[in-house]
């Protein structure tokens, strides 16, 4: 140590930094060929999901043509199918999740982050992490044998106030007559939305709440010394710290939204003319016709809900693409606390 | 008072500032016996100190607490108010009935009659605060009170089913639908969903392991590109999936509608949450210790083997389980690749077999009462497996990468104490032959060169810590 700082002289010459041409031989090389194999398995089976799905429906695309986004029924065998309906359908149960889902996932990723007392923080992060994990059958069950029994006042309420906004008419219901059926009001695209909303409350929740913790303890407490309340300080500090992550969530719960299969199968009654009367009985999705259409389909059924399948996972690849860049995005702003 | 709220965050200052200047202030006072300045307050001591004495009302020690006696009385005076508004309102002005349509009312009243409670002694940024504070706290509820709902409905309906031992026992071979619940069960749902997750992990944790290790351990545009891709698939419609196993593996490959089939669909659903689960555990493990690992001489797979993994096996046993009690929940992936059938079927390879998911989705379809309550118990039965699969991943789980339990902080102890007795033994093997040189001058230097380095008591340190 001594002997080279007290010898400065032209043995100090600068280093080129070294690059090392060869990594670890022998067993290492095997290791890395195997996480090789692995990664590229992975992507293999990830890439193919969409190619097989296009062979298969390559029958049922080349026999509809354009014909396939446009027709509104689905009578594959006598060639008469479309998925404009169910694919409306699935938009409009999706956005009925969604609003159902933003208010109470921010609500929700507020109160952890910034209301809920320091120790019971993580148990709250878990129900929300188990809340995720429930089953969909779980939340199908509940919406369909319970609550669109026991809530259909809320549907009725909602089309006699706001009738006059066309999408929220019930034009079957009579409101006149106490007597008439709630059936009207129920296995619809509201019920539907309302419970893939709560299944993918955790999911956006999540999200959020982690863009919302990271928001920098120096500005929080800056807001609060220039005399600010604590929505103040969540309006001027937390809030724009963690919109990206708030829209990122958002677009991972509307992907998950748009392919929910169960919880909607058990709870509309398929139409097939597109519906826009969310209140009223009715509804479609394209997950749900395939769950509901596959054990019944002939050979060239089976191409086509295939080939609507194709669709439905283009739309949610989209989606969920644009959703992890908004979210990648909002993660590299973490370090930017003075 | 000011309209600054008392915060949690301003409670720490506060708590470590004031006694600390008051005792300040009170030192320097003992010091000065005689001063005119000081005391000059009641029950207030102020350092003399030159320039004008300090004007202006006495200081009052704040109330540092975040919840103060109105609120609650406020809080609690709101809702008895809405409630007893509702009640009056409720037959005779709205439209609704039953709980739902009371809570409907009840709620907004509510919101609005807190307002008003909190203007009458406060201003208007202290109100906006107080109702949207209100807001998110009943936010948590709803969501906090729609799980509990959706987890115990299902028990509180199929209770019935869940008492009579043939409902574990017996597959629905024998019973139709109209008999009653002492005949017939799930069973065959039950050995289905085993097999059919117990295929799915054979599957799943090897190669999501790997890919997690290779998203960690090499770096580039191919490694980009899994991690974008696996990102991507985390939310892969579970009906797509299970469209991609029959397309592929039963209609190109030529196997039958089966277990296995249903197995391999899941585990597609399962790659993508336990690949990005296990990455960000990998992410966590410091790189220090990597790196010490491979200044020590070992290649990467001695690293990653006896470092990295070890290091995050409790994250790593999560994301597993987690993956786990997604998987077993999943219903289409089933309906597509394996079918219906109400007969036991051990076999996965041949023929339809059934899942719990499966069995409760085909049972509720049923218009008889006694097939509705099978399907709640078989629910009940699969929210009993998710939430064990959840609990033991967050019990295995909650600890960060490094961090050890104390039965591993044991055994790491013991191995440290036995590396110990293995030195203190090779140190006096090597004392005994090879004697220290003679000529050498005594001191630090007496040991030989071929002896153990000072370095030594580290092992001892080891055992301690």
């Amino acid at each position: 140590m001594t002997q080279l700082t007290s010898a400065p002289g032209p043995v100090a010459v600068a280093e080129a930094p070294r690059r090392r041409v060869s990594l670890p031989g022998g067993i290492d090389r095997v290791f890395r060929t195997v996480l090789r194999g692995a990664g590229l398995t992975v992507l293999a089976l990830m890439a193919t999901v969409g190619v097989f799905l296009l062979i298969r429906g390559l029958g049922a695309f080349s026999s509809a043509g354009f014909g396939f986004v446009t027709t509104q029924a689905w009578q594959p065998d006598s060639g008469n199918f479309g998925i404009a309906a169910v694919l409306v359908g699935t938009l409009l149960i999706a956005s009925v999740a969604l609003v159902v889902a933003f208010p109470l996932a921010t609500g929700m990723a507020l109160y952890i982050s910034e209301y809920a007392p320091r120790r019971v923080r993580g148990f709250f992060t878990s129900l929300i992490d188990l809340m995720a994990a429930v089953p969909s059958v779980v939340y199908g069950l509940f919406g369909s044998t319970l609550l669109q029994w026991k809530g259909t006042d809320i549907p009725k309420w909602l089309s006699i106030q706001f009738g006059w906004i066309p999408f929220l008419d019930v034009p079957e219901a009579d409101p006149d007559n106490p007597l008439s059926p709630n059936g009207v009001y129920m296995t619809s695209t509201f019920w539907a939305g309302l419970v893939v909303g709560f299944m993918i409350m955790p999911f956006i929740c999540s999200v959020m709440r982690e863009s919302f913790t990271q928001a920098p303890q120096g500005e929080r407490e800056g807001a609060f010394a220039l005399g600010s309340t604590r929505w103040g300080m969540i309006r001027s500090v937390v809030l724009p710290f963690g919109r990206s992550g708030m829209i990122g969530g958002t677009m991972l719960g509307l992907g998950r939204a748009l392919g929910e299969t169960i919880a909607v199968a058990m709870i509309i009654s398929p139409v097939f003319v597109i519906q826009p009367h969310i209140l009223g009985s009715g509804a479609n999705s394209v997950s749900a016709l395939i769950a509901q259409q596959w054990g019944s389909a002939s050979p060239f059924g089976l191409g086509a809900l295939m080939a609507a399948g194709l669709a439905l996972f283009m739309l949610t690849l989209v989606v969920n693409f644009a959703a992890s860049a908004v979210i990648a995005r909002s993660r590299s702003g973490q370090g930017s606390d003075a | 008072m000011s309209t600054v709220e008392q915060t949690p965050m301003e409670q720490p200052a506060q708590r470590q500032g004031q006694p600390r200047h008051s005792r300040q202030q009170q030192e320097t006072t003992r010091e000065i016996p005689a001063h005119q300045g000081g005391a000059d307050f009641i029950g207030q001591v102020t350092t003399r100190q030159p320039g004008p004495p300090r004007v202006g009302p006495p200081e009052v020690r704040r109330d540092t607490r975040t919840i103060r006696g109105t609120d609650i009385v406020a809080a609690f005076g709101a809702l008895v108010a809405a409630a007893a508004l509702t009640g009056v309102l409720f037959d005779q002005i709205a439209p609704f009935s039953g709980v739902v349509g009371f809570i409907a009312i009840a709620y907004p009243l509510f919101l609005a009659i807190y307002a008003l409670l909190v203007s009458l002694e406060e201003n208007a940024l202290t109100v906006r605060d107080k109702v949207v504070s209100a807001v998110v706290h009943s936010t948590a509820v709803i969501a906090i009170g729609a799980l509990g709902a959706i987890i115990f409905y299902p028990i509180w309906m199929g209770w019935d089913a869940l008492w009579k031992s043939n409902f574990y026992t017996e597959d629905m071979a024998d019973a139709g639908t109209l008999d009653p619940l002492e005949l017939g069960g799930i069973l065959h749902a039950i050995v289905g969903t085993l097999e059919q997750i117990s295929i799915a992990l054979v599957i799943t944790v090897p190669l999501g392991l790997a890919t997690a290790v290779f998203l960690n351990e090499t770096r580039g545009v191919f490694t980009r590109l899994v991690r974008t891709v696996v990102e991507a698939m985390t939310a892969l419609p579970s009906i797509v999936a299970g469209l991609f196993v029959y397309a592929s593996l039963i209609l190109l490959l030529g196997f039958q509608r089966s277990g296995f089939a249903a197995g391999t669909a899941i585990s597609i659903m399962m790659l993508p949450i336990m690949i990005r689960a296990a990455d960000v555990v990998l992410r966590l493990v410091p790189s220090s210790l990597r790196e010490a690992s491979l200044a020590l001489g070992a290649g990467q797979l001695r690293t990653v083997w006896h470092v990295v993994l070890p290091t995050a096996r409790s994250g790593l046993t999560t994301s597993v389980l987690l993956a786990t009690a997604r998987g077993v929940g999943e219903t289409s992936p089933v309906l597509i690749a394996a079918g219906f059938t109400p007969y036991l079927n051990a076999n996965p390879f041949v023929d339809a077999q059934v899942s719990l998911p499966l069995a409760t989705y085909q049972m509720v379809g049923s218009s008889e009462e006694t097939m509705q309550t099978r399907a709640f118990g078989a629910a009940t039965v699969l929210i009993v497996l998710v939430l064990v699969l959840f609990v033991l991943a967050r019990v295995l789980g909650g600890r960060g990468a490094g961090a050890l339990s104390n039965g591993q902080l044991r055994r790491r102890a013991r191995a440290s104490a036995r590396d110990r007795e293995r030195y203190i033994a090779a140190r006096a093997h090597q004392q005994a032959h090879f004697l220290p040189d003679p000529q050498q001058p005594p001191g630090p230097q007496q040991y030989g060169p071929q002896q153990p380095s000072p370095q030594q008591p580290d092992p001892q340190q080891g055992a301690q810590s």
